[in-house]
């Protein structure tokens, strides 16, 4: 049984008011690396191994050793709550269960980078999120734990998934429609309003005060060689256990999917996506993969948020993609022409495909255009729907053929 | 029941602090509104950080953001018009017509989808006689489809005003419109 962090305090009803988090031994890490050098903070993030845990999967601690150490002026740390993956919903359920692991998450971090001021841009349609978060901070401010040299400010998106987008939330949280912003500079250089800025995701920031109470040693041991510790694998669609599980970033998709009460509906497994709407697809046959970074990669795919979408023997992939390729066709800011112009034209080829009206050569214009858009846009968004596009299609080609009217 | 999405910090006030809908010479915060935008300016390094939050704040209190609410809200910020009207149409959560009193907002991405939600829009397309992103005649209801609203473990799932209704099945959307008033 794989070790409990992220969720220790979830079954405890009262688990989001500040007696309860301190009663479990909450802020003791605060007491603990107040007392720490920042660069020694920063240096046991590193060896805990802790990758970024929004998509990205970027190392934590050395992102936040790129601040500049001459730099003279603030330095802001960004927390990214704007959780908008398909299939994902970890960060929900730690702003509405844990929310003090998060603003301890963030002291902690803030020391390490100097920071005086936090923001946390929590998605605009997460209102009850919002309301448990911001009942948090005041508490913290209250009990003295905040606006002692960092002070926090809540901040409310309005409904744009781009906004999840590192430079694209900067954009948002600077008074600005969310376009992603070209790097470099790199936020830890130049980011919101200007000055250094880290941003790190929810589930990050709550690993921190776990890995400053109990050791970078212990947190590293609970992973891979490449990246430490356990995290929250959203897991939906047709599985019988539709829930958030916790788990080390080691276990495979396979038993992820046994842990979820294995596949619903037909029973049989078709395909699942296993890191978020933006993952290329695996087949029944490529699960016995490990959920961390570097494993996804290997096959083709990617962890990203850990949003698992399970689909059964009778769900249509060409549907599937159809509804995905929607998706990022109403959320692309429009900045980049290959970006804007190729979700909308893919989104109505698989549209009419799915319809019956698709012409032979679809597939391969849909092939074409994704795989020659990628890597030209400023942000990742297109690459990741380059994802599903092209290992949808790929991978189950016959399945979109017998949609297609002398294909 | 309290206004869709438009929850600010400020919500708890009362009907009466309501201005008008259109006529732009009651397009006016109260003064205790207007400290309450000079106080989330103050929260940014520059002012214009508050601009979200305030347009949710317009929004609550004039129902909408109409092209008279945009002129306002710039007035407040020094900004141009062109720049809150190109905040304003680039996200998703701000009307800019008078929306129904209730919103229902049923997500139609993959897991949802797979939860049977093109069945639940269906539905709720007969029931209310109005397609996704219009409002029924009554001025009760405006039904959207949405992306992604992180609630997956639970699809298919809505979100009624500022709830989200979970594990739906017509016969759940049938019981919440019926606390629609």
């Amino acid at each position: 049984m794989a070790e409990i962090v992220l969720m220790r305090n979830f079954s405890n009803t009262d688990s989001h008011t500040l007696g309860a988090y301190r009663a479990a031994g909450g802020y003791a890490a605060w007491d603990k690396a107040r007392t720490m050098e920042p660069g020694a903070i920063t240096e046991e993030v590193k060896k805990a191994n802790l990758r970024g845990l929004g998509g990205a999967g970027f190392p934590t601690g050395a992102k936040w050793s790129f601040i500049p150490k001459n730099h003279t002026g603030p330095v802001y740390l960004v927390v990214n709550a704007d959780e908008g993956e398909p299939g994902t919903f970890k960060d929900r359920y730690l702003l509405e269960r844990d929310p003090h692991a998060l603003i301890e998450g963030m002291l902690i971090a803030a020391r390490a980078i100097r920071s005086t001021k936090g923001f946390v841009y929590i998605r605009g349609e997460y209102v009850e999120p919002w309301r448990r978060f911001s009942a948090a901070v005041k508490e913290a401010y209250d009990a003295g734990l905040l606006g002692q040299g960092f002070d926090v400010v809540v901040h409310r998106g309005a409904g744009a998934y781009i906004c999840g987008e590192e430079t694209g939330l900067l954009s948002s949280l600077e008074g600005k429609k969310g376009w992603p912003k070209i790097k470099p500079p790199f936020p830890a250089i130049k980011g919101a309003f200007g000055q250094p800025t880290i941003v790190n995701n929810v589930e990050t920031l709550c690993c921190v005060p776990p890995i400053v109470s109990r050791g970078a040693e212990w947190f590293a041991g609970l992973g891979t060689k490449t990246q430490g510790g356990t995290r929250m694998y959203s897991v939906s669609g047709r599985v019988k256990k539709p829930a958030v599980y916790e788990a080390s970033v080691s276990i495979t998709l396979r038993q992820l999917i046994e842990m979820a009460g294995g596949v619903s509906g037909t029973g049989r497994l078709k395909g699942v996506v296993p890191g978020g709407g933006s993952a290329a697809i695996l087949t029944a046959d490529e699960i016995d993969v490990t959920m961390d970074v570097d494993g996804l990669k290997n096959v083709g795919s990617m962890i990203g948020s850990a949003g698992v979408m399970v689909m059964d023997e009778s769900v249509s992939i060409p549907e599937a993609l159809m509804v995905l390729a929607r998706f990022y066709a109403h959320e692309s800011c429009g900045q980049c022409t290959p970006c804007r112009e190729s979700t909308g034209w893919i989104y109505k080829m698989v549209h009419r495909i799915v319809e019956g009206h698709g012409h032979k050569d679809d597939l391969d214009t849909i092939l074409d255009v994704a795989k020659r858009g990628a890597g030209t846009t400023i942000c990742a968004f297109y690459d990741g729907a380059v994802g599903p596009y092209v290992s949808y299609i790929e991978k189950f080609r016959g399945e979109f053929e017998a949609l297609i009217p002398h294909a | 029941m309290s206004r869709p999405y438009g929850a600010t910090s400020a919500s708890d006030r009362a009907p009466a602090d309501r201005a008008g809908l259109t006529d732009p010479a009651t397009i006016v915060f109260s003064e205790a509104q207007l400290a309450e935008v000079r106080r989330l300016q103050s929260l940014y390094p520059e002012p214009r950080g508050a601009l979200l939050p305030v347009l949710h704040m317009a929004q609550e209190t004039f129902g909408h953001i109409s092209l008279d609410v945009e002129d306002y809200v710039a007035t407040l910020f020094g900004l141009s018009p062109a720049h809150v009207h190109e905040v304003v149409t680039f996200y998703t959560l701000y009307f800019r017509e008078q929306p129904g009193r209730h919103i229902v907002a049923v997500c139609h991405n993959l897991s949802c989808h797979m939860a049977g939600a093109p069945k639940l829009i269906a539905h709720l397309k007969q029931k209310l006689g109005v397609d996704p992103g219009e409002t029924t005649e009554d001025g009760r209801v405006t039904f959207l489809t949405v992306e992604c609203l992180c609630a997956c473990e639970a699809a298919p799932m809505a979100q009624v005003d500022d709830r989200y209704e979970l594990n739906l099945t017509p016969e759940k959307i049938d019981r919440l419109l019926g606390e629609l008033r």
